[in-house]
């Protein structure tokens, strides 16, 4: 089980509260977590990555225990803690408000 | 008796305002969306129930959503806003090369006779339709590729596409504006296009007269009249009386022709209003009066409308899109700022009396009149 922990204009869209759960075959990677949170949420296609390239949205950061992720490859695994459901995979905005 | 439902757009949220005909008194039911910028709510005039928003935000990117019961539930549809082909380069600010890259959706239009059917034009600047009801989006990519496009650079908002007005005669004649590129026009539903700019002239491009380049703020027509078209430059008012063949200069009186908004009365076709700022650094009223300008004369001669508007200290702007007219009689006006106003008029402009106060800045104004 994957723990993924969404900003709120995002739980807010895909109407959720607290963290969300996916079960996940294969690799754990950002792009099978993001991919399964678009299959349960299809509200938030677009919203983190651009839906025809996949390239992640400039002010979108991914954080896996304590450390930035955001410009590893897609397909790097994450860490085995987030892959074993200890530690979240967490979706936020850059700093800068809004 | 009629009642008119008012679609306001903010940079946090959209609001839903609603009267009955007197438009003495007013409901207000938001912000849907919180905190999200909602470039523009329009209703569709075959289901006036349904309408789109454009929810869109820095970090996240862009929505659509859709109601089907006039603004009070509101469902995501499709926001896959793809360029045809190879999307190319446009101008940047610096004048080099730059890729076009899809931002948000400035404006909806939807059909008049389809409630599937909407146009959404967005930055960077192209045109999308879609046929069943916003869930996919097709860009008309004749209008980048006419020959122009790489030429077309973004005014100071972005290169936003965010005028279309429909020719209530034939859906397959459209125009379009663009900032900074002007206006461009169909026969054919959208396949081919041409500028439409000629008699415009503006000294911030190199070739003054040149076809393509203008900062087009906003156009409007009068469905008796769709040949007869009006136009709110970066600087200028203009007037097209053969369907954008040419261009002429109805600014006359004006204490200022730097605006961006324009609207056509719903009854009278030569009734035009424009809201003067003071210049294109200083978007707002001159001296600190808030004052919307009609001609009744299709330009040229105008008159200052002040009553119920603010007309000391007042430094805020009306964008683009943020003035609408209703379809009653007499004809109702508003108009939404920057300062978070919403102002109505429900005698054609002669008195304003303020809807709210104190919305977020608004983006926005569409006005419904429902039955």
């Amino acid at each position: 089980m994957i723990r993924v922990v969404l900003p709120a204009p995002l739980r807010t869209l895909a109407q959720v509260h607290g963290e969300v759960h996916l079960d996940i075959d294969g690799a754990v990677t950002q792009r099978s977590v993001l991919d399964a949170l678009e299959a349960r949420y299809p509200v938030l296609r677009g919203t983190m990555r651009d839906q025809g390239t996949s390239k992640r949205r400039a002010f979108v950061r991914f954080f896996a225990c304590e450390e930035d992720v955001s410009h590893d490859a897609p397909d790097t695994p994450l860490p085995e803690r987030v892959a074993s459901g200890v530690e979240p995979f967490v979706v936020l905005g850059a700093m800068a408000g809004g | 008796m009629s009642e008119v439902r008012v679609l306001v757009g903010t940079r946090k949220g959209a609001f839903v305002l609603t009267s009955d005909g007197s438009r003495r008194q007013w409901d207000v039911a938001g912000p849907h969306f919180a905190g999200w910028e909602i470039y523009h709510v329009a209703g569709s005039p075959a289901e006036p129930d349904r309408m789109w928003a454009s929810q869109s935000r820095g970090w996240f990117g862009q929505l659509v959503q859709r109601s089907d019961d006039g603004g009070r539930t509101w469902e995501a549809v499709g926001n896959d806003f793809q360029y045809e082909g190879v999307a190319g380069t446009h101008q940047w600010y610096d004048g080099t090369p730059h890729p076009w890259e899809f931002a948000r959706v400035w404006h909806f239009e939807p059909s008049p006779a389809d409630a599937d059917v909407v146009y959404a034009g967005v930055e960077d600047a192209a045109l999308f339709r879609s046929a069943d009801g916003g869930l996919t989006w097709a860009e008309l990519a004749g209008l980048r590729g006419h020959g122009s496009g790489p030429d077309w650079q973004p005014g100071a908002g972005g290169m936003c596409l965010h005028t279309i007005v429909l020719d209530p005669r034939d859906e397959d004649r459209m125009f379009v504006a663009i900032s900074a590129a002007g206006v461009f026009r169909t026969a054919d539903g959208g396949t081919t296009w041409e500028p439409a700019n000629r008699g415009l002239h503006s000294a911030q491009i190199p070739d003054p007269d040149a076809e393509v380049g203008h900062c087009v703020h906003r156009i409007a027509l009068h469905p008796d009249r769709p040949d007869v078209l009006y136009m709110q430059k970066h600087w200028d008012v203009m007037r097209s009386t053969d369907g954008g063949d040419s261009w002429q200069e109805v600014s006359g009186n004006l204490p200022s022709d730097f605006g961006f908004p324009i609207a056509v009365h719903a009854h009278e076709p030569e009734t035009v209003y424009v809201v003067p700022i003071t210049s294109d650094g200083e978007h707002y009223p001159p001296d600190g009066r808030l004052r919307v300008y009609r001609s009744r004369t299709g330009g040229d001669e105008w008159e200052p409308l002040t009553e119920g508007l603010p007309q000391e200290n007042c430094y805020v702007n009306v964008l683009r899109d943020a003035m609408a007219v209703d379809g009653l009689d007499p004809c109702g006006l508003y108009v939404g700022t920057t300062g978070g106003q919403v102002y109505a008029s429900a005698d054609a402009g002669d008195t304003w009396a303020p809807i709210v106060r104190d919305l977020p800045a608004v983006l926005s104004v569409e006005a419904q009149t429902l039955p």
